[in-house]
């Protein structure tokens, strides 16, 4: 049977290292190639850039950062963060990145979904949902909302339904990532987790608010998530990758533990 | 070593296979030239996409008739996912005939257990049934990285190298002589996947099919 994936987000600005709490204030802490070396090496399952870099003149630099980290990391990579056109998804596919996340670009024009699909094939194509809770109303039956750029800007769609609408244009998988609890190390949005991951036929990766090692096992298990992802939680040595995956198998969840 | 080509037929990362290869210390060129095939020491036939266009664009291109040569010749070659499924004789993505290395057909998943999500996608276990020079190494609990909706299904089981489970035993390594092909992206299952290549980078291309473990 499959394993559950690992997977390790990176924020990076400029070519650096970032990481945000509450998608507001960033900070540098160290070289992104490094990282992801050290994470590869013990035992991640697979690996997110997401770029965070304001100007887009400053692409190239990310391009040159993927092709780095291809050249010595052999996992899966997955790189988002401003992805417009089909030219962005391609331009980093060639730079060794396997999967494109696309986000706020989609949101506001969802054909790129399926462009970026029949471009690079569906399975590689990752819908990344920044989600915020809210009241129940017409346009957000499930209670749940899509916001973007960097959860600053309220859409008016329903998390649920654009999970939906997302599979239907050709998502390869979904990643969930709750704005309120993410950066609070007070554990994943389960219910906002399962109810995704039961209503669609792709993969989840659950994302945002992962403390303790006991929130993936939460995660993995009773919300239904094909895949955890962390940051804070690996980046500032608190955890190793290794150490969460000997737990989370300890707690009888599958993960691949040779590498 | 000698000369390894990647095959270029508009199917994919070709450059990951290649970072890969680089990285086990095989020297490996990119090329969609048919002739470039016959004069090379070893090749790899990776790919991921869609079989119908995968078929048409080798045809066209002559790199089909350039394979089935190197095959006869013995070149050691080997298939990556969707380069493993157009070994076979059909696929049924879009109804495709395929290459027919391997007598056989390539299917969809159609899994009865609702939760289980198609293309199966992950790092799931190998498990060795046949030993083959490409594939000693791999211990019991070693993992690959797939992504695929198909999966081969051999007419008979005399090819088939290596299995893994989704819901139920699907084959994810076939071998006829010097051909070998595996399901998962070996140029991405961190170090046992490097290691594969790599062995496959000292292979002769000889295997007695048959022969079993």
């Amino acid at each position: 049977m499959l394993s559950k994936r690992l997977i390790a987000c990176l924020d990076v600005r400029d070519g650096k290292l970032a990481k945000s709490v509450k998608f507001v204030d960033t900070k540098d802490i160290g070289d992104p190639v490094e990282k992801a070396r050290e994470y590869y090496e013990d035992g991640l399952d697979e690996l997110v850039f997401y770029d965070i870099t304001a100007s887009s003149d400053k692409r190239r630099i990310m391009l040159d950062f993927v092709e780095a980290v291809a050249a010595e990391v052999f996992i899966p990579l997955s790189v988002g963060g401003g992805v417009r056109t089909v030219a962005d998804a391609t331009d980093l596919r060639l730079a060794g990145a396997e999967k494109i996340n696309v986000n706020s670009a989609a949101v506001q024009r969802p054909e790129l979904i399926s462009e970026c699909a029949h471009a690079i094939g569906a399975q590689n194509v990752v819908l990344s949902m920044d989600i915020l809770r809210v009241a129940v109303s017409d346009a957000t039956p499930s209670g749940y909302e899509i916001v973007i750029n960097g959860g600053r800007k309220r859409m008016g769609v329903d998390a649920l339904a654009w999970a939906k609408r997302g599979e239907a244009l050709g998502a390869g998988e979904l990643v969930v990532n709750s704005i309120d609890a993410d950066g609070t190390r007070q554990g994943y949005e389960l219910t906002l987790t399962r109810m995704i991951s039961d209503a669609v036929r792709i993969p989840v990766i659950a994302s945002g608010g992962a403390g303790r090692p006991e929130h993936l096992q939460q995660v993995l298990t009773e919300g239904h998530a094909d895949a955890a992802l962390v940051a804070s939680m690996v980046h500032f040595g608190d955890y190793t990758c290794s150490g969460l995956k000997r737990y989370l198998h300890e707690q009888g969840v599958k993960m691949r533990m040779r590498w | 070593m000698g000369r390894t080509l990647i095959v270029d037929y508009d199917a994919g990362n070709l450059r990951s296979v290649q970072r890969a290869c680089h990285e086990v210390g095989l020297e490996a060129v990119i090329s969609a030239d048919p002739a470039a095939l016959a004069r090379s020491d070893r090749i790899i036939f990776p790919g991921v996409g869609q079989a119908a266009s995968a078929m048409a664009t080798l045809h066209r291109s002559g790199l089909a008739l350039a394979l089935q040569h190197a095959i006869a010749a013995g070149t050691p070659i080997l298939g990556i996912c969707l380069g493993l499924q157009i070994s076979l004789t059909h696929s049924e993505e879009g109804d495709t005939p395929c290459l027919g290395l391997i007598d056989g057909r390539v299917r969809r998943f159609a899994l009865d257990d609702p939760r289980l999500k198609v293309p199966h996608m992950g790092w799931n276990e190998v498990r060795v049934l046949r030993p083959h020079p490409v594939l000693a190494g791999i211990e019991p609990g070693d993992e690959f990285y797939f992504v695929h909706g198909y999966y081969p299904d051999p007419a008979t089981t005399d090819a088939v190298l290596a299995v893994s489970d989704y819901e139920r035993e699907f084959c994810c390594a076939l071998g006829v002589g010097n051909y070998v092909g595996v399901q998962f992206h070996t140029e991405k299952s961190g170090r046992v996947g490097l290691d594969l290549i790599a062995r496959f980078g000292r292979w002769d291309g000889r295997f007695e099919a048959g022969a079993t473990g």
